[in-house]
């Protein structure tokens, strides 16, 4: 092998694919430190997600009679929660995993992407939590999924693809400018109400639907809706430029993170 | 057997900001500069210092070559390079000149229990850790035992590792790095921690590593393991390359660049008793061929030299007590028990040179002083000079771990009886 100066390039892929399992051991560590440290472990990740239902039922739902569809609204905001928590979590989470790994990305080579794809990760414990709250839920309602559930994996998909995508900018960032820390949660915040996480999509004007659909978050959040709760409608527009913007997303932090990486371990 | 690592004008620079004093910038100081600039404010000058950059090598122009299965020690002082050498052997940083070819896996400690997490127990560690350095499950597995074995932390397996003693944490923490199936070993000052014995086992392991055929480096502060494990080493000075060669001759070339411990200037603050009417000045230390010195092999003479400032003339006599690392003094020698000499006023050269002493591997400190005849102290300086006794013995046999503070010399004679 071969280290030259400003060639550190070649083996990268190859790299990431020898370092497959410390990919899983790192998620498998934060897992089980979360759930070992906090007595309320589990619960805390299914307290969080009834609360903002409630809250969002009961703000959007019944004191500014959003419409809901035709679907009971508490379903309606859970079916959005799935990926708008996976998102924030993961890259709030991720943003800071470069940081919070310092001690180890300063004393040891592996390819760092590793780190905030883990993290991501391990946002997808979340994403199984909300999804179990959305079966009991629908259970409770009557509501029978369609077909259309099969096309989940696709949303999914797209929703990873964002996360990562957007975590491999901030964590890189956040390296070199350490005050992202305090600008991701904001921004997570604003993101939420941005996004149609308490409401649908509908409730946009036609006319500005198109400057909404700007936001990835918009078409996989319907896009989610659509796939789990029948008869609810999905605008095409939007599921394409979330998929547009996700992929250039993902290009545009794959890149900045490889082209900082090098310095990481010198400036962290 | 060929080469195993290979450097060829290796480099590394880092930019100072003076100004910055923090490693990163605050991206509030990125906006604020750049919207000044958008509205066309000019800093004028004087309104903030200009950032001066500074170009820092340091790493400069190393190039060496290890042979496959060597066991090279790497030394030079705090900030000659060292680490930044290993952290670009071990590919943490890139170099910002030359190449390294490296053949096989590298497997470095650069710290101990590098991405250890307290929460998690031993076991869990293990393969947390193992994962980090680079070992496949499959690996980890397979050396489970030998590396529960080596750490001797059995009983601890299923407690969290921030129960664990300091020991024990870095045992289990070498443990997993020795036993990482790699062509290439790199260990930074981490056996520092251990307790003695530990030390001798780690040593004894990655000499093990060595004959197996897998190449070791080894980077130490002490000397004292170094001449244990290493055939070679590499002493770099200022990021420089300044010499490579067999371990004892570097050893000693490193301590005879450390100019500023071999003679040390007498301050008032060492000085435990004294009038002032005779004063040390300095002291020197040296071999008997009077080449500055630090350390010493087994059985080596030690030479002081003192430099005196008396002010009566008299007849005095006097003193040196050798004591060991832990303040406890083991040798003593009375000029008084020979002879009692006459001082004037004026300057003196004061020579004391020891037989062949047998001081057991340690490090040791010097106090000295003067008599008068009535055996008050005119002078009695502390900690006035430090040497060290390297593991190794004067014809160059490598130190056993034999008991006692002092390898004695004495005369054996077997005969038949009757």
């Amino acid at each position: 092998m071969v280290i030259e100066a400003g060639r550190a390039e070649r083996h990268y892929w190859r790299d990431l694919w020898t370092y497959r399992e410390l990919f899983l051991f790192l998620a498998w560590r934060d897992i089980l430190v979360r759930y070992k440290q906090t007595a309320i472990g589990i619960a805390w990740s299914l307290i969080r997600p009834v609360i903002t239902m409630l809250v969002f039922t009961v703000v959007f739902g019944r004191i500014a009679m959003l419409p809901s569809e035709g679907v009971p609204y508490p379903v309606l905001v859970v079916a959005a929660m799935l990926p708008w928590y996976f998102f924030s979590t993961a890259v709030t989470e991720g943003s800071n995993s470069l940081i919070q790994n310092a001690n180890v990305v300063s004393k040891v080579y592996f390819p760092r992407l590793i780190v905030p794809i883990s993290a991501v990760a391990v946002s997808l414990v979340d994403f199984v939590i909300s999804l179990l709250l959305l079966a009991v839920l629908m259970a409770w309602y009557q509501i029978m999924p369609s077909a259309r559930v099969l096309f989940l994996p696709v949303f999914l998909g797209l929703v990873v693809i964002l996360t990562v995508g957007l975590t491999l900018w901030l964590a890189a960032l956040n390296v070199r400018y350490r005050d992202f820390r305090y600008v991701v949660p904001f921004l997570m915040q604003v993101g939420m109400f941005l996004s149609p996480v308490g409401f649908s999509g509908v409730v946009v004007s036609e006319g500005w639907r198109a400057v909404y659909s700007l936001n990835p978050m918009v078409g996989i959040i319907e896009g989610f809706r659509w796939c789990l709760l029948p008869g609810y409608d999905l605008d095409m527009r939007a599921v394409w430029f979330g998929a547009l913007i996700s992929f250039l997303i993902l290009g545009a932090g794959i890149n900045y993170f490889r082209r900082t990486e090098r310095s990481i371990a010198d400036v962290i | 057997m060929g080469w195993s690592i290979k450097a060829e004008g290796l480099g590394k620079d880092y930019v100072i900001r003076h100004e910055a004093g923090h490693r990163y910038v605050a991206l509030r100081d990125v906006i604020s500069d750049s919207m000044r600039g958008l509205f066309g404010m000019r800093r004028t000058a004087g309104e903030r210092p200009a950032s001066t950059r500074e170009r820092f090598w340091a790493l400069r122009d190393v190039s060496f070559e290890i042979d496959q299965g060597e066991r090279v020690g790497i030394i030079g002082r705090n900030g000659a390079g060292k680490s930044t050498l290993l952290k670009i052997l071990s590919r943490i940083t890139d170099p910002s000149l030359g190449s390294v070819r490296l053949r096989g896996r590298v497997a470095s400690l650069l710290e101990v229990g590098t991405g250890f997490h307290p929460e998690l127990t031993g076991r869990e560690n293990i393969f947390l850790n193992g994962a980090i350095l680079g070992m496949t499950k499959i690996e980890i597995r397979r050396n489970f035992d030998q590396i529960v074995e080596f750490s001797e932390v059995q009983k601890f397996l299923d407690t969290p590792v921030k129960r664990y003693s300091s020991g024990m944490y870095v045992r289990l923490a070498f443990a997993i790095a020795a036993h990482l199936e790699s062509e290439i070993l790199i260990v930074d000052e981490v056996l520092a921690v251990g307790d003695t014995a530990f030390q001798k086992k780690c040593i004894a392991k990655m000499e093990e590593i060595g004959r197996s055929g897998r190449t070791v480096l080894f980077v130490s502060h002490n000397m004292g393991p170094i001449a244990a494990l290493c055939s070679r080493c590499i002493l770099l000075a200022a990021g420089e390359l300044q010499s490579i060669g067999p371990t004892l001759d570097v050893i000693s070339e490193y301590n005879r660049v450390a100019e500023l411990h071999t003679t040390v200037d007498i301050e008032p603050s060492m000085r435990n008793r004294g009038d002032g009417r005779v004063r040390f000045l300095s002291v020197s230390i040296s071999n008997k061929r009077n080449e500055p010195l630090n350390s010493f092999l087994i059985g080596d003479e030690i030479k002081l030299e003192f430099l005196v400032e008396s002010n009566l003339s008299e007849e005095i006599s006097f003193w040196v007590i050798i004591f060991d690392a832990t303040g406890r003094p083991l040798l003593s020698s009375h000029q008084r028990d020979i002879e009692i000499v006459r001082i004037g006023r004026g300057r003196f050269r004061l020579e004391f040179l020891t037989s062949g002493m047998g001081l057991m591997p340690g490090s040791y400190t010097i106090s000295a002083g003067a008599f008068d005849q009535r055996l008050t102290f005119l002078e009695w300086v502390d900690n006035c000079q430090q040497f060290e006794v390297l593991t190794s013995f004067q014809d160059g046999v490598a130190f056993d771990g034999r008991w006692g503070a002092v390898n004695l010399p004495a005369q054996w004679s077997l005969s038949p009886s009757g």
